[in-house]
């Protein structure tokens, strides 16, 4: 299991900038975020990305690193967060622990349910997995609303982040201390799961999801570096879990269920389970979709819907894999080459996405507006959703977008071989 | 006693229900290798369809045009949505289904609307066919025993005994050496997913007037039909008609009969902790049979997959 | 969808700039609710019921204060507690100090809990809640708190009234109680157990039953059983797919009593009973509509179903809300000092369009106001739901419902 001496000969030096920058700028960006973005309810929103971004790496543990399908995965941070608030709950104990290590109670309970959980759930791979961690994830949810003294029925358990013993004079009173604390833990789990990553069972995990028969062969037990992988996995939902907790002061139902559990899923295939940043971008772009795509559309899931069935037929590298397709081109210096074929495509693009949207929603509303309620509003322009005129112009938009966007798709094709194509006499 | 027939009927009729979904499912995955997540979505719409036909043309119209319907629109998904994606592999394919489950959902509330559609059973139907003690048993239920029957038996058939059968058995086991016979697989596979949520599209127009037709019913019934499968054993058609039945009647009898978690206990010996809401064990103590009868079937499939991963009828493992 | 884009586009544009102004001359109140995914039927209907009363019962006549209108915000919280919390927080960004919210207990629970806290945390800046539809007796009992108030009555009060109605038919010897497994089926069964025992005692509960929430594909089984006990009448606190279809289940068996229930009726559930519910289905709540108390209620209906057809004035209590809200800035002489305007609502009595008075106790913060039992007909129906031909008439009334019911709230004034 340790015996990996045989690639210790090109080990990299541990400490580079291009391994270092990625976290010094993330540090500086999560410092000043606050600034830009000072309103409570954006500090609301970005705590919930810095939940949403540490259960999503989790969860890409399994999914990218393991290549293990879990539906039911919101246990383990539900689980987990239960319990954080069960501990605010008890007075004595609390108001002599500080906030901040609270997530770390998190964790260790979603660390003792993957145990349990995994010690039967990852002897096989595949669809056996994915079946088992489907009905469990069903039968802890439904038992949410049946053990009632821990996960307290339907309305959830509730507690009061205040009482705990103050950290450094801080009180976590307001909203711009729980970002800190929720950075903190972000910052910290991010690094420990890239370290993970690095770890010999990290790499074996790889392995094992790339192919297990050759990793049984090498005398790895596949079974074992899937369960070790699944515990890990489970300590930072915990962790999440613990966060959340804190966060909101209440846990219900809805953190358990299959929705839970099958969002998780959605933004880290989105943002790219190959990669160890995609849940990232993942997270953040679902959250963003969600609240203010969320508050301009009552359809807001319809176009979620699509917009990840799209990702998984054509980029089922995710959005990570979209960015990193740019490497090549970047090392070879030819970023250039595809700068105008790019606007030419996707502005056109965007045009037909816009457009197809418009008579989306123009057909919504002529159907379920109220009666005289003809005035509709999208993108700043107010009209009359009943009226020819209005439909005509949508379809049109969405038409000649389509068009355009076709006609410019082979130039892009043909710049992007370009660009990928090392120069004559230069060696890539 | 009388209770017991009634109940083994409505079992039955639960049973089959599943059966026919779990058909098309299992079919599909020991063809293909995919579990269609996205199976009771083409259930569903099969109820739509037939809702939206019924309204113009009657019932019987939309029991004979939606199940097409929905296997031509399967058929379609398999050729221009799973083909593309099997390329890169089993988990990105199951997320696909996944992905068009939550999108089939997404567009049949744009369609038809978030409430219930009154779909309802044909006028001639609607008569009481016999009483057992008091309990009605409706024509209608009569009606869905012997339409899934049939099914089944018509599947048996063509399996077993045409020439399309074997070639369809034979590419379940060997796809290479049937493609080497001269046999077009990929059309094989295609026109198995057409049928297979065909299938589905039928016990979602059988069954819509029956358990409402509503956005939500794919969701109610999608992931009993792949514990239905699981348990059955992945891949095998006389797994799916037991697991199927099974789960019919344990949830039937579960929900008719109250069974209490006290009575089991104090007959193991425990005694019952005073006063009960004091108890840290107080929910084990008052869980009834009804309480957890829909959530027997997981319980049942975890343990199989623990115990016995390729189920109770599966040759191979999942 | 109008309204929700015009106001969308405000939120996002607090949540980027932080502007956190209010418009000085708007009294903006946040709809927080589903407008989404499975619920947002009863949401939607519930928000355009707020909008147009806001409209009539308060614009039209003038705004309060010195002409400052109402402005209904809606917020999509998808059925969700978290999601809940961050439209609060992103409510009181935008300066907003009222909240209404009304589907799901558990909402309410989390929201009730996080405004106490917000008050407490940012004295500045305070926050009413005010709950149109969540009856969870625990919100005025061991949970409430100074800053919500309930215009509808809880379950307790309307399982009173329901009761009293079922202690009056001397055909009821057998009673049949099945619920949702959560607080309110459990709290549904606890009154109607207690309360039965205490009008009729030689009424027999033959069955008391729970079965999983929204997971039951098909009722048949708990039909045959209802019907194998020799119920005379069941009692049922469920609400959506769960009602219709316990409901549809226990007449398809040919069950003939009557079915006491809180929530079957609008939202396309009275359409798909139709003929199959006539006369079986019973249910209580608040604010006649057949026949019309007053002739301003039939005005108000007739004006609702011209301006949204499709949908129902199936909560009455939401004029309740929105008068007295008026009435109590109006005496209050403010809208932004919450504290002021809730002491004007407390104690408040309100003659409202429905023939009655609805009474905010002080002490814990509970409508009380007349609750009635219809029965789901066609005939005598002057205001249909769902356009179906069937509506509620009124069969039996009580004042004041719950006048004298005891609570255990321990009220915390700042």
């Amino acid at each position: 299991m340790t015996d990996l001496t045989q690639k210790t000969a090109h080990v990299p030096p541990a400490v580079t900038l291009g391994n270092t920058l990625p976290w010094i700028l993330s540090i500086a960006f999560l410092a000043i975020a606050p600034q830009i973005f000072s309103s409570n309810s954006a500090i609301t929103i970005m705590n919930q990305m810095g939940i949403t971004i540490v259960f999503a790496l989790a969860y890409n543990m399994l999914l990218g690193q393991g290549g293990m399908l879990s539906f039911g995965h919101a246990v383990y941070m539900g689980v987990g967060g239960f319990a954080c608030v069960h501990i605010m709950n008890m007075e004595t104990f609390f108001s002599y622990l500080p906030l901040p290590f609270l997530p770390i109670f998190g964790g260790v309970v979603g660390m003792l349910l993957a145990v349990i959980v995994g010690s039967f759930s990852t002897r096989r791979a595949g669809t056996v997995f994915a079946m088992i961690s489907l009905g469990v994830g069903e039968l802890i949810a439904a038992c949410s609303v049946i053990i009632v003294v821990f996960f307290g029925g339907e309305e959830g358990i509730s507690g009061d982040r205040t009482y705990g013993m103050p950290f450094f004079g801080i009180e976590f009173l307001q909203h711009i201390e729980v970002y800190y604390l929720t950075a903190f833990w972000l910052l910290l789990s991010a690094f420990l799961m890239f370290m993970f990553s690095r770890t010999p069972v990290g790499r074996m995990a790889n392995a094992v999801r790339d192919n297990p028969e050759r990793a049984e062969f090498l005398g790895y037990s596949s079974r074992w570096v899937r369960f070790y992988s699944f515990v890990a996995s489970g300590f930072f939902c915990g962790i999440a879990g613990g966060l959340f907790a804190i966060n909101y002061e209440i846990l219900t139902e809805e953190n358990l269920n299959l929705a839970t559990s099958g969002g998780i899923l959605l933004m880290t295939f989105l943002g790219g389970a190959g990669f160890f940043f995609g849940p990232v971008i993942g997270a953040v772009v679902f959250i963003l979709l969600q609240t203010v795509l969320g508050l301009q559309t009552d359809l807001w899931a319809l176009y979620v819907g699509a917009l990840f069935l799209a990702t998984v037929m054509f980029f089922p590298g995710g959005f990570a894999g979209l960015l990193m397709m740019h490497v090549t081109p970047i090392r070879l210096g030819k970023m250039h080459v595809l700068y105008v074929p790019y606007l030419k495509t996707f502005i056109p693009g965007i045009l037909a996405v816009l457009g197809i949207c418009s008579v989306i929603e123009i057909v919504f509303h002529a159907r379920h507006a109220p009666l005289g309620d003809e005035d509709m509003t999208i993108f700043w322009t107010t009209f009359n959703s009943h009226s020819i005129v209005a439909w005509i112009v949508a379809i049109a938009i969405a038409v000649i977008g389509v068009w355009l966007t076709k006609k410019a798709a082979p130039g892009l094709v043909e710049a992007w071989h370009e660009a990928n194509t090392p120069d004559k006499g230069a060696s890539a | 006693m009388d209770l017991v027939l009634v109940n083994l009927i409505d079992g039955l009729v639960t049973g089959l229900l599943l059966f026919m979904l779990s058909a098309g499912l299992t079919l599909i995955f020991s063809m293909m290798g995919v579990l269609n997540f996205a199976h009771a979505s083409f259930y569903m719409l099969g109820a739509y369809f037939a809702y939206q036909i019924s309204v113009y043309l009657g019932f019987w119209v939309g029991l004979l045009l939606a199940p097409p319907l929905v296997g031509v629109l399967g058929a379609l998904v398999e050729r221009y949505g799973l083909r593309r994606v099997h390329q890169y592999g089993h988990v990105p394919e199951l997320i696909f289904t996944f992905g068009l489950a939550l999108m089939i959902e997404e567009l049949v509330q744009f369609i038809w609307g978030r409430n219930a559609v009154n779909y309802v059973s044909p006028e001639i139907l609607n008569f009481t066919a016999f009483s057992i003690a008091g309990n009605a048993i409706p024509a209608y239920k009569v009606f869905m025993i012997f339409i899934s029957l049939g099914i089944f038996i018509a599947l048996l058939y063509v399996l077993t005994k045409t020439r399309v059968g074997m070639i369809i058995q034979a590419a379940l086991s060997y796809p290479r050496t049937v493609e080497a016979l001269g046999h077009n697989v990929p059309l094989i596979f295609m026109g198995v997913f057409g049928v297979g949520t065909a299938l589905a599209g039928v016990a979602g127009v059988i069954a819509g007037p029956v358990l409402s037709t509503f956005p939500g019913m794919a969701i109610v019934l999608g992931s009993i039909v792949f514990v239905t499968i699981v348990i059955g054993g992945l891949g095998s058609l006389g797994g799916a008609l037991v697991a199927s039945l099974l789960i019919g009647w344990l949830t039937t009898f579960a929900k008719a009969y109250n069974i209490r978690m006290e009575d089991i206990l104090t007959g193991v010996g425990f005694s019952k902790p005073e006063p009960i809401w004091d108890s840290m064990w107080q929910d084990l103590w008052t869980i009834t049979s009804p309480q957890i009868a829909d959530i027997l079937p997981y319980l049942l499939m975890v343990l199989i997959l623990v115990f016995r991963p390729y189920g109770l009828f599966g040759k191979r493992d999942a | 969808m109008h309204y929700t884009a015009r106001c969308g586009l405000g939120a996002a544009m607090a949540l980027f700039l932080g502007t956190t102004a209010a418009f000085a001359d708007n009294v903006k109140i946040a709809f927080i609710d589903p407008l989404s995914g499975a619920f947002a039927a009863t949401g939607t209907n519930g928000l355009n019921q707020f909008e147009f009363a806001a409209q009539t019962l308060v614009n039209d006549k003038g705004g309060v204060l010195d002409g400052d209108m109402f402005e209904i915000v809606a917020f999509d919280n998808k059925v969700s507690p978290k999601e809940s919390l961050i439209q609060l927080q992103v409510a009181i960004d935008q300066g907003i100090h009222y909240v209404v919210q009304g589907n799901s207990s558990g909402v309410a629970n989390a929201l009730t809990e996080a405004i106490d806290k917000h008050n407490r945390r940012n004295p500045e800046n305070q926050v009413l809640f005010l709950n149109y539809s969540a009856v969870d007796p625990a919100l005025t009992n061991e949970k409430c708190n100074f800053w919500h108030f309930r215009f509808d009555a809880n379950a307790d009060m309307k399982m009173d009234t329901l009761t009293d109605a079922i202690a009056a038919d001397p055909n009821i010897k057998k009673v049949y109680i099945i619920g949702q497994d959560y607080s309110f089926g459990k709290a549904v069964s606890a009154a109607a157990n207690q309360m039965l025992a205490e009008k009729r005692p030689d009424i027999e509960v033959v069955g008391d039953e729970l079965h999983p929430i929204g997971k039951v594909k098909d009722f048949t089984p708990y039909a045959r059983k209802i019907q194998s006990s020799g119920a005379d009448a069941v009692i049922t606190g469920n609400w959506g797919a769960d009602m219709f279809g316990l409901g549809k289940s226990i007449l398809d068996n040919g069950f003939t009593g009557p079915i006491y229930t809180y929530y079957a009726a609008a939202d396309g559930m009275t359409a798909a009973f139709g003929e199959t519910g006539d006369g079986h289905i019973r249910l209580v709540s608040e604010g006649a509509s057949n026949p019309p108390p007053t002739p301003e209620a039939a005005a108000y209906i007739e004006a609702f179903k011209t301006k949204y057809p499709d949908g129902n004035v199936s909560q009455s209590r939401i004029t309740n809300t929105i008068e007295m809200l008026a009435a109590a800035i109006n005496e209050a002489g403010t809208a932004t000092d919450v504290v002021k305007v809730a002491n004007a609502l407390e104690g408040m009595e309100h003659k409202n369009m429905w023939g009655g008075t609805v009474y905010m106790r002080p002490e814990d913060h509970q409508g009380i106001q007349d609750l009635h039992v219809f029965v789901h007909t066609n005939d005598g129906i002057t205001y249909d739901y769902d356009n179906s031909g069937y509506g509620m008439l009124t069969e039996t009334t009580v004042q004041n419902a719950g006048m004298d019911s005891p609570t255990t709230c321990d009220m915390k004034r700042p």
